[in-house]
């Protein structure tokens, strides 16, 4: 085997950067995937390629690296594991943020454990990626800590995987090694619904396929280099719901002056919309947007609001303001999935704090099933332990309001508080109003009407139903989630 | 009151500027959302203000973020008397004109015992001056939440901070026990004595800092333009010798030259760098040539490895 090119690699230049201002917001990826898979040394290599690292580190770097590697590379490990405990064990306990920047972008990047016990810092980082990279030890191949990481970032939302096969030239460059893990993967990602994954061999300490390629080891491997894959990935898309600002707080700095801050949390907003506020029901229409910088003509989702109403309504902290003819579900049961995060697990009846958007509210949590990541199978289960993914009922002592997470990742999105310890316990994303028929609140009786979507959106914006538009939820669903709705119901 | 501004009143604010571009805009908005959060979840909060570049983005953000009310907590700035005399100057025209409450703490205890960089030694010094001091403050005023302009592009152990990062009643920070943060939502329940330390600039980087200057026009102390002053070197280090407390020491003589800061802090631990950068054109273009990082003349970072950590631990911001 050759290392020659990647050698010269090494010491070849970056283009000159573009001194053009960036124009999009930066790719946030997360690296996932067993412990010694590699991923802190594969950071380090993006970092150093990408010359992100500079002279004075480098040379804090070279010191604190002790015996280097044939290479003559430092351990590009210690870059990540700042932390005192982690370079003692060798290990990442901790997500580090780290940016880079290429010149066709810029990059977050959130490097996270591979340990089980460390699996809520991994689900911290995958809460905000728009892409995750898995990484497999090109000898071990899939293991099941790789399958808990991409069922994690799945669930959360994630659908852009690179997979990167590391340690390749430990293989000897092994084409077929390389195919079978490839299938292997796939074959697994289509139990999760996973679409796009680009699979590279990698050697991460040699640089290759990295931010150079690695065509001199590996002729018969032609796609693309990790970095080419990051530069072409897409941001999370838009929301696609109507209108949300949970409100955050109340801005009253004098008599004449009475706003509502938050940030938007999905749809738009303009001057002269009608709103609802809820859990109230009350109806305003918006009279100003106000910034610091100017009364602004329309907001869109992401960004800090002050919202000003033509009315006096009853509005406090935790409410959400929601456009008129696009509302979020509300009630007093949810279905949810979660990702336990803490060593006591989710206890079954205990009352959790929960906290979406800015309203926080006490939950029961009743487990239903926990995802078996063998067998890739929901087996039923009355109590969920640290690290487990199952699925739940919530039943809320007072209305809670909600999207799907499918449909919106910050209204649809939850985190369980310990009321005892006051940790995070749990991070968990809506699917539905409850589906037990048998569970449902008496208070949450309602009946259904069977009618096409569109015509159901438009007997609702008649006059007749204006003021009835709280009590009715008018929802999408695709023959499939119909179809999965159903099997449910028979088991 | 006085300071709300209507709509005739808040357009000239907006000028003929251009809009922001998208990556400092989401920026922006991700750090109003963590103040407005912060203020709204918790009693007490305060906010660290040490009159560096990262504080007057941080303060021009929380300005923002209670638009058209003031600023809705306290601005505390942790003396340690050695601080530029132009940063002080400049702090004080700040809250003047800004109409902030500026609280000032210097540790008694280091006045008492006269504890100097030069007596001490640039660690002892900073644990008494600065985390000690610190620690002071905060137990007086009983903060619940202390707002900080740390970014996690600074230093390894930065890179693992939480946005809500929880201390101790002791302010201890545990960073093998960091609680789970997912997506923009926080989790700000804490017992009596507990804290939190929330940085709403984690995200940003130092060109972030430094655009977003540029965009908003965010004034800042003169010390990060070049300009011709006196200085000495020692420790390899170039030290601004404008303070007559600073004693040259055998060998080491007074020069004049064209520098400039990348960071401040205390003047005898803070070096500058040899810079034409009189613009933020200039510092942008500089900083995107920079080949050593932003913290390589900040002294008490190479005391050892791991020793942001190791102060962070004991309650160092």
């Amino acid at each position: 085997m050759t290392v020659s090119a990647t050698a010269t690699a090494e010491v070849l230049p970056l283009e000159e950067p573009a001194r053009a201002i960036r124009d999009s917001r930066p790719l946030r990826l997360i690296t996932c995937g067993s412990v010694d898979d590699g991923k802190s040394t594969l950071i380090g290599r993006l970092l150093w390629d990408t010359k992100a690292v500079k002279e004075d580190q480098a040379a804090t770097l070279h010191r604190d690296s002790g015996k280097q590697n044939d290479l003559g590379l430092p351990d590009f490990a210690l870059l990540l594991d700042g932390l005192q405990a982690e370079r003692e064990q060798g290990i990442t306990i901790d997500v580090a943020y780290r940016y880079f920047s290429t010149d066709r972008r810029s990059f977050i990047v959130a490097d996270t454990p591979g340990h089980e016990q460390y699996t809520r810092n991994m689900a911290t980082g995958a809460s905000t990626a728009d892409l995750a990279v898995l990484l497999v030890d090109a000898r071990a191949g899939i293991l099941e800590q790789t399958r808990r990481h991409a069922t994690i970032a799945s669930l959360m939302g994630i659908r852009q995987f690179v997979l990167a096969v590391n340690k390749i030239d430990l293989t000897n460059y092994d084409r077929a090694r390389f195919i079978e893990i490839v299938h292997d993967f796939k074959e697994f990602a289509l139990t999760l619904g996973v679409k796009q994954i680009t699979a590279i061999p990698i050697s991460a300490l040699k640089g290759e396929n990295v931010v150079y390629d690695g065509r001199a080891s590996m002729p018969w491997y032609d796609g693309p280099t990790l970095v080419e894959t990051l530069e072409k990935a897409t941001t999370r898309s838009n929301q696609t719901v109507g209108f949300r600002l949970p409100v955050q707080r109340v801005s009253r700095p004098g008599e004449s002056f009475r706003g509502y801050q938050g940030t938007v949390a999905g749809g738009s907003v303009k001057p002269g919309d009608s709103v609802v506020v809820l859990p109230s029901g009350m109806v305003a229409n918006v009279t100003k947007i106000v910034t610091f910088d100017l009364v602004r003509n329309a907001a869109v989702a992401g960004d800090a609001i002050t919202l000003v109403l033509d009315r006096q309504v009853d509005v406090s902290r935790g409410d959400m303001i929601v456009a008129i003819d696009s509302q979020p579900m509300t009630g007093r049961g949810f279905d949810a999935q979660l990702v336990a995060l803490q060593p006591d697990g989710i206890e079954p009846g205990k009352r959790y704090w929960l906290k979406s958007g800015s309203r926080r509210q006490r939950v029961t949590v009743e487990p239903v099933s926990q995802l078996d990541l063998k067998s890739s199978k929901w087996n039923a289960a009355d109590k969920l332990g640290m690290n487990a993914i199952g699925k739940v009922h919530l039943t809320f002592d007072e209305q809670a309001i909600f999207d799907t997470y499918e449909q919106n990742r910050t209204t649809g999105a939850f985190i369980l508080i310990d009321p005892d310890t006051n940790n995070t316990v749990a991070g968990g994303m809506i699917t539905g109003r409850r589906s037990e028929l048998g569970g449902i609140h008496k208070d949450d009786q309602r009946v259904l009407l069977s009618l096409p979507a569109d015509l159901a959106e438009k007997i609702m914006a008649t006059e007749l139903f204006a003021d009835r538009r709280h009590d009715v939820d008018v929802r999408h669903t695709s023959a499939g989630r119909a179809a999965e709705v159903l099997a449910d119901l028979d088991e | 009151m006085s300071d709300i501004r209507n709509e005739a009143e808040a357009k000239p604010n907006a000028t003929s500027k251009p809009p922001l571009d998208p990556h400092l805009k989401a920026l922006e908005n991700e750090a109003i959302h963590i103040f407005r959060e912060v203020a709204a979840e918790f009693e007490r909060p305060v906010m660290l203000y040490s009159i560096g570049k990262d504080s007057s983005v941080l303060l021009h953000l929380a300005r923002k973020a209670f638009y058209p009310g003031r600023v809705p907590f306290p601005l505390l700035h942790v003396n340690t008397g050695w601080k530029f005399a132009e940063m002080i100057e400049f702090r004080d025209n700040i809250v003047k004109e800004y109409d902030l409450d500026l609280i000032e703490h210097v540790n008694p205890r280091g006045a008492a015992e006269n504890v100097t960089p030069f007596s001490h030694g640039s660690a002892l010094y900073t644990d008494i001056m600065k985390t000690e001091s610190l620690r002071q403050a905060l137990d007086a005023g009983k903060y619940d939440a202390a707002f900080g302009g740390a970014r996690r592009d600074e230093e390894a152990s930065r890179a693992k901070e939480r946005i809500y990062s929880f201390r101790t009643p002791d302010h201890r920070w545990d960073p093998r026990n960091q609680r789970p943060e997912l997506w923009n939502v926080y989790n700000g329940m804490i017992r009596q004595g507990e804290s939190v330390r929330a940085f709403p600039l984690s995200n940003w980087t130092e060109v972030d800092i430094w655009r977003y200057i540029q965009a908003e026009d965010i004034p800042i102390v003169p010390l990060y333009f070049a300009k011709k002053r006196p200085y000495v070197e020692r420790d390899g280090m170039m030290i601004m010798a404008e303070d007559p407390r600073l004693e040259l020491l055998p060998g080491e003589v007074k020069q004049e030259g064209v520098i400039r800061f990348r960071t401040l802090g205390c003047f005898p631990l803070t070096g500058a760098i040899r810079s034409n950068a009189e613009t933020l054109d200039d510092i942008i273009a500089e900083l995107e040539t920079a080949t050593v990082s932003e913290r390589q003349g900040r002294a008490i970072d190479r005391d050892q490895s791991g020793s942001m950590e190791k102060k962070k631990r004991e309650g160092y911001f």
